[in-house]
């Protein structure tokens, strides 16, 4: 049935996996792009997600999600077996894939996600892949098998030294910068705040660096203008201009505060949805 | 002179038609000009429902009464259907509804939509020999109003158009606005497999995520859809042609041997002013999209798409758009709301009604006025927006007096919230991804006199071809459209 949760895995306290079909996303999908999902075709908010995976022969494509907010709560409540009310994609424009060298792929908290086809394409394309996958804690740390299994050398950095090194991505990738000789592109795919100090430890380094943002959207056809950024100068569109830009142009302050805009409607909406809804939603779903 | 009319041919019956009118055209003038029944302006502040209320018969028929039957009937020049508005008006004054609406439908596929959202006083009402006679076209006969009463009339009982037999060939239609409908409708009708696909998950285009429900019920757009759905048109929503399915993989792979692009405008534009990416600034599509498409009103009350708490908002344009925005904000909750417009009120682009309700609903109109940058605190939020004033200096290319900046007469509006309704450049994403398909230097596709594009086998129509139009040029388009699919997928003869 189209929209239906084949495959679902908790990864780790808040963040979940899916397996949903959609075999024309499937099919036509590309590292890179994503879908705008809605748990509920009636009452649901839309969302982007990045395609993390698909599988054209099953028809299904894979969506990584963290619980942030009520859409996210309600999508982690839908069992497997369950529907999510619409996918709709692929969106965006490609991931630029060419054999540039060497790319370092630079993952942080859920970004590693979205990072994964196109750290894959790269290899693909005989790039050498160098991940560095950053998390708070050990618990945090997502899709570390499928990384070391791509990539030709992988960095794993915690927050608080739980696993690996203790210390935030940008340290690493300070020392791979400036190794010779330095890599031919980096990958930057995280939370905004540390997308933007990957680009400037990379702009030291003169090392092009491709970011890929995950802004508020609502159409995610190029119609509303919620997903507008500022990329050199210029409004770009994310959904249709994007969702990579070169990470060097992008003007990640105002970014981070367009992020915000409806954080406090959202936490109340979460917090009603706790109060009221918890144990009912769950059952009203098959 | 025979006195039985059944004896005349049609040219006779005519003359004598006119002689009887010309006798009653006195009395004509003296009926007064029907006022549209409304809600109140202070109870709808506050509701999303419907402000028009529409005639009742009584007030139909006297309304059609003041048409003059004009030998030349000039409002069908200014219509851009050419409905044969003249002979409908005709039936209404007779009492007769259902032939009233069969004309109309002949041009017009919309007309319960096109009675409420038409800009009838640039066009049919302009040319009104009655508005003429009094040198005011407020005092022509209300052509629109009576092709919603009609249509209203037949709403739900409408039948369901015949279909002709199959001819085995598959017709996408790419994009549900006006355009689109149309399209679906005239190339089913002609017995091809039509399938049409939307981006987003509701069919309907700008008039179910644009337009308020309060100009526009949703339930009249749902209607046409659930006629094409009885018709045998197939609907696909969440798909997006160019990304989910490229129209090259349409037609060589999936075997439509006929498209159209009716994907509507896109790209909102923005003033490229400091302080456009503050939170609180939005362009009228996301304002609109978030409160109509996702119903953000009842956020948290069956809704999760949430909308910014207003307290004292700017819209800023003077088209349509922008008097949806600002009233939607008033029905948001919002205590103040400024509608900003560089020129003045003469220039508006938006219709007299609509500019007229938004004043009844206390939306504040500070025209001559143009915001020069946003002002936001420390967390990024609107505080506030800069504007200048200016005054009309020469008329421009476009005939309307240009507006001049005054020097020196900067101030501050206290506003939270600032929604940008100034207009949309093309949507990309078709052109991202049909090589060959020729557009203009804004983006727009390129069609000749019969919607055919530089593709063989693709047509287009609507705003991605005419820029920001209007829903009856997109529905003309879709006619001109379809008529050219059909011809071009009829066996050679
Ligand atoms: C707020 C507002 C108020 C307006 N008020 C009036 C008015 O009072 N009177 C008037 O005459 N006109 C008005 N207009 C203009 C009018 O609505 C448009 O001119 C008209 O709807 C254009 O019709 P269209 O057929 O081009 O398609 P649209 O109605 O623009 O619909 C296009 C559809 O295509 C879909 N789409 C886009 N890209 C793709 C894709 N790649 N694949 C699949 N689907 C896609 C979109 O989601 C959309 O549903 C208003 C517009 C707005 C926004
Ligand atoms: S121009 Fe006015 S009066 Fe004359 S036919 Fe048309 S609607 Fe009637
Ligand atoms: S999400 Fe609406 S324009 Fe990008």
């Amino acid at each position: 049935m189209l929209y239906q949760i084949t495959n679902k895995k908790q990864l780790s306290e808040n963040v979940f996996q899916m397996d949903v079909v959609a075999p024309l996303v499937a099919q036509a999908r590309k590292a890179g792009q994503f879908v705008i999902v809605s748990p509920d075709a009636e009452t649901g908010e839309r969302i982007p997600l990045t395609i993390a995976g698909a599988d054209p022969e099953k028809g299904t494509i894979r969506l990584i999600f963290q619980r942030v907010g009520k859409t996210t709560a309600l999508m982690a409540e839908i069992p497997e077996g369950g529907t999510l009310g619409y996918v709709a994609g692929p969106l965006g424009r490609p991931t630029h894939i060419e054999t540039f060298g060497t790319v370092v792929c630079v993952g942080g908290g859920i970004g590693v996600a979205p990072l994964l086809p196109i750290a894959t394409a790269m290899k693909e394309a005989g790039n050498k892949v160098i991940s560095i996958l950053g998390a708070r804690s050990k618990e945090l740390l997502i899709l570390e098998e499928e990384f070391t299994a791509l990539s030709d050398q992988i960095v794993i950095v915690t927050d608080d030294g739980s696993y690996g090194r203790k210390a935030l991505v940008t340290e690493p990738l300070k020392e791979i910068c400036a190794g010779a000789p330095k890599p031919d592109l980096a990958v930057a795919i995280g939370p905004t705040i540390m997308m933007k100090f990957c680009c400037e430890v990379t702009r030291e380094y003169a090392v092009p660096t491709q970011v890929s943002l995950n802004t508020i959207m609502v159409d995610g056809t190029g119609m509303c203008g919620g997903c507008r950024v500022e990329v050199g100068g210029q409004t770009k569109f994310v959904c249709v201009d994007g969702p990579e830009f070169d990470g060097h142009q992008v003007n990640f302050d105002l970014m981070m505060r367009r992020m915000n805009a409806f954080k406090d409607l959202e936490k109340r909406a979460l917090e009603q949805y706790y109060k009221e809804h918890k144990c009912k939603i769950g059952l009203d779903r098959k | 002179m025979p006195t039985n009319p059944e004896d005349l041919n049609r040219d006779e019956q005519q003359a004598c038609l006119q002689q009887l009118l010309d006798k009653l055209a006195k009395d004509r003038y003296a009926i007064a000009p029907q006022p549209m029944p409304a809600q109140d302006p202070i109870k709808r502040r506050r509701t999303m429902t419907e402000v028009a209320l529409g005639y009742t018969e009584t007030q139909a028929r006297l309304e059609a009464l003041r048409c003059l039957q004009c030998a030349n009937a000039p409002c069908m020049e200014g219509c851009p259907v050419r409905i044969r508005i003249r002979d409908f008006i005709a039936e209404i004054a007779r009492g007769e509804y259902g032939a009233a609406l069969a004309i109309i439908k002949e041009n017009s596929l919309l007309p319960a939509v096109c009675g409420r959202v038409c800009p009838q006083e640039v066009q049919c009402q302009e040319r009104c020999t009655v508005g003429k006679k009094f040198k005011d076209v407020n005092m022509s006969v209300s052509i629109g109003r009576l092709e919603r009463y009609v249509a209203d009339l037949a709403q739900g009982g409408g039948q369901t158009p015949a279909v002709a037999p199959p001819t085995g060939k598959k017709v996408a239609v790419v994009g549900s606005g006006p355009g689109g409908i149309v399209v679906a409708a005239d190339t089913r009708r002609a017995g091809h497999d039509v399938t049409l696909f939307e981006a987003f998950h509701k069919p309907g285009g700008v008039m179910i995520y644009g337009i308020p429900e309060f100009r526009l019920p949703k339930a009249i757009a749902q209607q046409e859809i659930d006629v094409l759905k009885k018709m045998g048109v197939k609907i696909v929503c969440n798909f997006i042609v160019g990304r989910t399915r490229t129209i090259e993989q349409l037609m060589k792979e999936d075997g439509f041997e006929a498209v159209y692009i009716g994907v509507g405008a896109g790209l909102p534009k923005f003033m490229g002013i400091e302080g456009e990416h503050l939170v609180g600034v939005y362009s009228a599509n996301e304002y609109l999209t978030r409160a109509n498409l996702m119903r953000a009103y009842e956020f948290g009350k069956g809704s999760d798409t949430p909308i910014t708490v207003s307290k004292n908002v700017a819209v800023v344009g003077g088209g349509n758009v922008a008097m949806d925005a600002a009233r939607m904000a008033v029905r948001l909750g919002a205590e103040n709301v400024y509608l900003v417009y560089r020129r003045s009120e003469a220039e508006m682009p938006a219709r007299v009604e609509e500019v007229h309700h938004a004043k009844e609903e206390g939306v504040i109109f500070c025209t001559l006025q143009n915001p020069k940058r946003i002002l936001g605190n420390a967390d990024g939020h609107v505080v506030g927006m800069e504007c200048l004033r200016y005054e009309l200096g020469e008329p421009d290319e476009s005939g309307r007096r240009r507006p001049v900046a005054i020097k020196g007469s900067e101030f501050v509006m206290d506003v939270d919230t600032v929604i940008v309704a100034i207009g949309n450049k093309a949507n990309p994403l078709i052109q991202q991804t049909t090589p060959g398909l020729e557009f203009n230097q804004w983006g727009n596709i390129v069609v000749d006199e019969n919607c055919r594009t530089s593709l063989k086998g693709v047509y287009a129509g609507g705003d991605i071809v005419l820029g920001a139009a209007t829903v009856i040029l997109a529905m003309g388009q879709g006619r001109i459209a379809a008529q050219a699919i059909n011809a071009d997928l009829a066996p050679p003869t």
